[in-house]
């Protein structure tokens, strides 16, 4: 197969208009030594048929999920047809970055009006228009807190996901920061330990909500404590709670930063996700990639464009605020269409549909013999159980009949060993519950 | 009128629509403020549009039809690589085994993944001839911060510590900007008189404070450094590494190797040499390629596979490497693009990939040839996949390279890059891709005659161009100076 639009025999009318032979003449500048002087060691080429034939058998070596418990930073939400349906036109998936804006205003509006939802999400006015993920996100706006400060350490609390955490100390690595955990008590944010570390050092803390247990945080308390340092406060939340929860800037954030994936986007094995990124306008000039900002054209009419591109690295080089470039523009066109259709209610209804029914998969394995609910604060719509076996024991088994129970948190968390994390989100069913409460105290 | 639908999304909302239906609740209900103490609640829900699924659909479809994409039209940009995207990866990628394995899944429900994505890793290997690779990276400027980690992290096991990153001052932008991540000092240097690397000055900066020289190959001007086997030597002997940007591997695949050539770490683009859709901006996907040297520094978790007791294949994420950088990505990637790169490469096959970058060789050789003499030619070295041009001759008498480029965009074609790279005045930088048929790319010449027509004799035409899209040209100075990011009703 071919996607090439002129045969060999154009190519050759092409070469002898331009006055050459040979191709091999256009490629002279590539030295003998280094030309490649056989095929690429490559299966052949499989034809369209037997090509979604190979791939179908491929994808079906993955176990197929009837209900899906698992989350520790993706879920398993809905996103309604139409979803789709958008982002698979071609007008917008086969655009590139809207550089002639007069051509682009399409995906700038849209992103416009992405920054404009997530804004009035999390309760800060400036948005960008998208980061990789939630954990490079956040390592974003833990480098605009060093930079923004001048200061160099930062503390994060051993709540925030591990994933994230662990990014943020690999993107930091190369520079001369200090990067602190913050303890934990029982499951969340340790004040004691906050109000030993933090000094006039900190540039930066930062706390997840509903932490990475599931529990919500005592944010606005911790907020207090950065103000007073003047720390710049960073909460790292989940989109889907917004609609029952206080958001990040009512806790008084100055960064917010998530994982978007809930909003309309697909598992996919982790990504492309969609790292969301807002903070306080007196940030404006110094977050990193992308804005579409409103103007108006030459004859009076509004438009978008991208702007403060002197923030970017195509302009400022090495003085950029990031080396971001392509970013996740097609996720957020997702998130903006997810968003427009929940209408003025749908995510506090989505909300309440994840706080009910994990709290009563959580009562009821909590009775269960052998089980019990690690922690005791609050949680949203994800909680950790400890079980009679090991939760490893319990995922392969279960996963057999296409129930995924959990996440090993063990694995990921010292201190967690023999404990399962379970998520409900909106698309579980009563019946896929209590088929889990059914399955799982097998092992009691 | 499809203007109605062209508002703002939040001023088609009335009162009690929803564009989602969901279910009743099945479960007692939890009373929020039984469970849950007042002050972790919202205090007032967030003011969200009301829109019925119909009217979304509308208002979503006229904001695509405001869009120039590659199924509608040429879309020259260089180093951007925007080639057709083939419609049954998108299928491939979408088949719901692919789509609904979430990533904490244990392995033995992923094998079909994990094995997909670890026989990427051999393509890639063999395509760009380097060792190992890892499809961390969600984009190329991730992969280009991802490989500058992993060098420091090679220099201090090896008891250095370098400074300095050298790279052409023609380079990418986002070179620099990740050295600067990575904790590096930048040292520039300037190119010589045909546009390549200056082995002298390459050559006063090679000492013991070199980490790494970055190099795009082709380069930014499209042409290959004939002298990379002499900079790959100079570099290694200062003690440094060789980076490749590889953004222009459009031009090399089954002609020549990076790794061939002597580059330790080269990333790849998914989405523009291995065709993954663009998306308005992304996603994309990086990958890095890296040869045996750098490979114990690789982010974790790696995709790597054993034998079970039955001797078959057993796919799994490895996290037990002592030398790992760590983790740059919440998860493993941008998988659903990183599937649509290894369908691309499946379909083509050795051959196919080759034809790929003769052809795109050939359809930017035959472009540039046509255009050559409508423009400045400031570098005449052998074009490779794309070329660049100055417009510096119709300053004199007013017009710049930006008012080119927004006139082309009346002619339903996408301008090219222009006025990068920063060693070219004026600079159009042209990259036609293998797909563009002779047709599409005559087309354009002619288009370009037009606007040269209209430059000596409608020269105001040009300059308050474009005419016929959307809207005209917009005021990018009144965006930054009236900061307008987020509407307020």
């Amino acid at each position: 197969m071919s996607f090439i639009s002129n045969s060999s025999n154009i190519r050759r009318r092409m070469l002898e208009e331009i006055g050459h032979e040979d191709f091999e003449d256009l490629i002279k500048s590539i030295p003998a030594s280094l030309r490649l002087k056989r095929p690429l060691n490559l299966a052949d080429p499989l034809s369209e048929i037997e090509l979604v034939d190979a791939i179908q058998q491929v994808a079906g070596k993955n176990k197929k999920a009837v209900s899906n418990f698992t989350g520790g930073g993706a879920y398993d939400h809905f996103s309604p047809a139409a979803v789709d349906h958008i982002l698979l036109r071609s007008e917008f998936y086969t655009a590139y970055t809207p550089y002639q804006a007069e051509v682009s205003q399409g995906t700038l509006q849209a992103i416009y009006e992405f920054q404009t939802f997530i804004s009035r999400l999390t309760g800060l006015p400036a948005t960008n228009a998208s980061m990789y993920d939630g954990a490079s996100a956040l390592a974003e706006a833990v480098s605009l807190a060093l930079t923004k400060t001048g200061r160099n350490e930062a503390l994060i609390s051993r709540s925030v996901n591990p994933f994230y955490m662990e990014t943020v100390k690999t993107y930091l690595s190369g520079r001369k920061v200090k990067i602190k955990s913050l303890n934990i008590f029982d499951g969340s944010t340790d004040l004691e330990d906050l109000k030993a570390k933090l000094s006039e050092k900190t540039a930066a803390i930062v706390i997840q909500n509903p932490n990475f247990f599931g529990l919500l945080e005592k944010a606005s308390e911790l907020s207090a404590f950065a103000k007073e340092k003047g720390a710049l406060f960073i909460i790292v939340y989940d989109p889907i709670s917004l609609g029952v929860l206080l958001s990040p800037g009512e806790c008084g954030a100055d960064i917010a930063v998530a994982e978007g994936q809930c909003l309309g986007i697909p598992l996919n094995f982790g990504g492309p996700y969609l790292g969301l990124f807002s903070a306080r306008q007196e940030f404006v000039r110094n977050i990193p990639g992308r804005l579409s900002g409103k103007t108006r054209d030459s004859k009076g009419r509004f438009g978008y464009v991208l702007t403060l591109q002197t923030r970017e690295q195509h302009i400022r080089r090495e003085r950029a605020s990031s080396n971001i470039c392509t970013n996740q523009a097609l996720c957020a066109l997702a998130a903006t269409v997810y968003l427009s259709l929940l209408g003025n209610s749908g995510l506090e209804k989505i909300g309440r549909l994840c706080l009910s029914k994990a709290h009563y998969a959580a009562s009821k394995i909590s009775q269960l013999p052998g089980y019990k609910l690690k922690y005791n604060a609050p949680f949203f719509k994800e909680f950790v159980v400890e079980t009679p076996v090991s939760p490893h024991r319990i995922i392969t088994r279960l996963a057999g009949k296409g129930i995924m129970p959990g996440v090993d948190i063990g694995k990921y968390v010292t201190g967690l060993k023999g404990c399962l994390m379970i998520a409900v989100t909106e698309k579980r069913t009563r019946k896929q519950i209590d088929d889990l409460v059914f399955e799982l105290s097998k092992f009691a | 009128m499809s203007e109605l639908y062209e508002k703002l999304i939040f001023d088609l909302s009335s009162d009690g629509h929803a564009g989602i239906s969901l279910p009743h609740l099945d479960v007692p209900e939890i009373e929020i403020s039984d469970i849950i103490p007042p002050e972790f609640l919202r205090k007032s829900p967030p003011v969200m549009p009301s829109v019925s699924e119909p009217d979304v659909m509308r208002h979503f479809v006229a904001l695509s039809r405001k869009n120039h994409h590659i199924d509608k039209g040429f879309y020259p940009l260089g180093s951007c690589t925007m080639k057709y995207n083939p419609k049954v990866n998108e299928n491939l990628a979408g088949l719901r085994e692919f789509v609904d394995a979430h990533p904490l899944f244990p392995e033995n429900a992923v094998q079909g993944t994990l094995s997909l994505l670890y026989e990427l890793k051999d393509l890639l290997c063999e395509i760009a001839g380097m060792d190992s690779v890892t499809l961390q990276p969600a984009a190329g400027a991730h992969g280009e911060f991802t490989a500058l980690l992993m060098i420091r992290a090679y220099h201090k096991k090896n008891k250095r510590n370098p400074n300095k990153i050298i790279l052409p001052d023609s380079a990418h932008g986002t070179n620099p900007a990740s050295v600067v991540m990575a904790g590096y000092e930048v040292v520039q240097i300037k190119s010589n008189d045909r546009g390549l690397v200056d082995i002298n000055r390459l050559s006063d900066h090679c000492d013991d404070d070199l980490a790494a020289f970055m190099l795009t190959n082709p380069n930014t001007l499209g042409l290959f450094e004939s002298e990379i086997q002499k900079i790959a030597h100079l570099v290694h002997d200062a003690g440094g590494l060789l980076y490749m940007d590889g953004a222009n591997l459009n031009a090399l695949l089954g002609l020549a190797r990076p790794g061939d050539m002597g580059f330790d770490v080269v990333h790849f683009n998914m989405h523009k040499t291995f065709s993954t859709p663009h998306g308005g901006g992304g996603p994309g996907a990086g990958a890095l390629g890296v040869k045996s040297n750098l490979e114990p520094f690789l982010p974790v978790p790696v995709v790597s596979r054993k034998k079970d007791r039955r001797g078959d294949h057993l796919y799994f994420l490895d996290y037990k490497r002592p030398d790992t950088i760590g983790r740059v990505h919440s998860f493993y990637g941008n998988v659903a693009n990183l599937i649509r790169a290894y369908c691309y490469i499946k379909n083509l096959g050795p051959e196919g990939l080759k034809e790929v970058s003769e052809t795109a060789i050939v359809n930017a050789s035959y472009l540039r040839e046509k255009l050559k003499d409508m423009f400045e030619l400031p570098y005449d070295g052998e074009t490779m996949h794309e070329f660049v041009l100055s417009g510096s001759r119709y300053k004199a008498r007013g017009i710049k390279t930006l008012d080119i480029a927004k006139r082309i965009l009346d002619f339903g074609i996408h301008a090219p890059t222009v006025y990068f790279p920063l060693i070219v005045s004026e600079a159009l930088m042209i990259e036609p891709t293998e797909t563009e048929s002779k047709a599409s790319l005559d087309n354009f010449v002619e288009v370009m005659k037009t606007i040269i027509g209209e430059i000596e004799s409608d020269p105001e035409k040009v300059k308050s161009a474009p005419h016929d899209t959307p809207v005209s040209r917009l005021d990018e100075a009144m965006a930054a100076r009236e900061i307008d990011i987020c509407y307020n009703e």
